[in-house]
């Protein structure tokens, strides 16, 4: 327990500081101011894993940890869809979980934004085609905003993230 | 009269105020402990503001004590505001035994709750209320045995005398009892609170949730007086342990005048029981749950050590 503190202690702050993020943190401020606007500097996401193959989980998982610590900017990610102001919905929709995400969303109180993340997210990707696969999450509930890519990086989730809010208003 | 009413609006202000800026510290820090930069310490009232603000979805298998239990929540938290001796001895509402009344309006609130994590039928919310209620049974006693140790000493039941007495004669306070009740009381405040190492308030992960659990199926106006409730709770616990056993400054204080100075050393005593909170919270892990009642039946032999310790020492 003491060292684990003492390493705590000497490690301090490891979140990157703007200079050296300069991208990175400029599109934090911007969510944040964007966030303001739109929720009142509270932003409570909902993660919802629609049959992905778990690159995108990876990649969302890393806003959470010290290096972009998702949470300075008010952003929040929560145990429940009625906690939630937003949802970011990964992979193509698998056949099995297409019921499933449309009652999640019917669960999310409003206002609310759908995010689709990552290729596979916004048409099926790898998997358009499957017999397995009911399409893109576009094809089961109304999206707000796309983040491409395979799997895209945090700091283009945060990017996304600022779209999507600034194009709902 | 006036005087007594100034005093009981101010001690529903701070605790209903303040609550939320307590959690929003507490998380900050934990933020800086484990290397983030973290949230704002004032993050939780704009969480708040943003729930009152949204829309309200209900399952439709609930019945009226899962629309009723935020309320409940709120009130008994608020009522207890009035109990507690927050920053002067003596709380509007001070009478012999009201520490049974305090313990009994916290039951009430668990309570509720637990009805309402069962009322929607989800599977997790039924899980998170049977852990709580395992909890709640063995936590519950040993906060009273552990402030009758104090009661004992002090020769009163009354909780704004036991804080006079002990603040006018810190002597009494050097005695094994005293440590023994105080650790007894810390463990259980960890408990009945939520906290590390029996419950894990910032976990996502469902079967390990017990708080979080019964408070899963609630969205907006109804999520935002739940939260604010159980930040009320950890402010009155954390409240309750800095003045029952460290005394000194809210003792002696009485009456309006007092109360900026009141506030100032609460704040004070708060401010050293977050720091501690916190780092204690990045430095346990969880306690599986089954062992759990191990860690609650140490308490509660601490609190009877220390009854003990009275009668004998």
């Amino acid at each position: 327990m003491l060292r684990q503190l003492w390493t705590a202690l000497r490690t301090g702050i490891v979140t990157e500081p703007p200079a050296r993020v300069s991208d990175l943190e400029r599109v934090g401020e911007r969510l944040a101011a964007e966030i303001t606007r739109a929720f009142g500097r509270s932003l409570h996401i909902r993660q919802v894993d629609a049959g992905s193959p778990n690159c995108c989980e990876i990649e969302i998982s890393g806003l959470t940890g010290p290096h972009y610590d998702l949470e300075r900017f008010g952003l929040h990610f929560v145990a429940s869809p009625r906690h939630a102001d937003c949802l970011l919905v990964t992979g193509p929709v698998t056949r099995n979980m297409a019921e499933p995400l449309r009652r999640t969303w019917e669960a999310t109180p409003d206002p609310k934004l759908v995010i689709a993340v990552g290729d596979c997210g916004r048409d099926g990707g790898l998997f358009r085609g499957s017999y397995a696969v009911a399409g893109g999450v576009a094809d089961v509930i109304p999206v707000d905003a796309v983040i491409p890519g395979c799997p895209p990086s945090p700091a283009a989730l945060l990017a996304g993230l600022l779209d999507a809010i600034r194009r709902r208003r | 009269m006036i005087a007594a009413i100034a005093v009981a609006v101010a001690q529903v202000i701070v605790v209903g105020a303040g609550a939320p800026l307590l959690v929003g510290v507490l998380r900050t820090l934990k933020a800086r402990l484990v290397g983030r930069r973290g949230p704002s310490p004032w993050q939780p009232y704009a969480d708040l503001r943003k729930l009152l603000a949204k829309e309200v979805v209900v399952s439709t298998t609930t019945s009226w004590i899962f629309r009723a239990t935020p309320y409940v929540l709120a009130a008994t938290m608020l009522v207890a505001s009035l109990i507690v001796p927050v920053f002067l001895a003596r709380p509007p509402l001070a009478f012999p035994g009201d520490v049974i009344l305090l313990m009994y309006l916290f039951l009430l609130g668990t309570f509720f709750l637990a009805l309402a994590g069962l009322d929607a039928g989800s599977a997790f919310g039924g899980m998170g209320s049977s852990r709580e209620v395992a909890v709640a049974a063995l936590a519950e006693p040993t906060i009273i045995v552990a402030v009758f140790a104090l009661a004992m000493r002090a020769e009163t039941i009354d909780l704004a005398r036991v804080v006079e007495r002990f603040s006018r004669e810190p002597l009494l306070a050097a005695n094994p009892a005293h440590l023994l009740a105080f650790a007894a009381f810390f463990i259980v405040m960890l408990a009945e609170t939520g906290r590390l190492p029996v419950d894990n308030p910032a976990t996502h992960l469902e079967l390990t949730m017990i708080h979080e659990a019964m408070v899963l199926e609630y969205s907006g106006r109804y999520l935002a007086l739940v939260e604010w409730a159980s930040a009320m709770k950890l402010c009155l616990f954390m409240t309750l342990l800095a003045n029952l056993f460290f005394p000194w400054g809210a003792g002696g204080l009485t009456g309006p005048a007092a109360i900026p100075l009141g506030v100032l050393v609460l704040a004070g005593k708060l401010v050293l029981l977050v720091i501690a909170l916190a780092v204690l919270e990045t430095t346990v892990a969880k306690l599986r749950l089954f062992r759990v009642p191990e860690l609650l039946a140490g308490s509660f032999a601490l609190a009877i050590l220390s009854v003990m310790a009275v009668v004998l020492v």
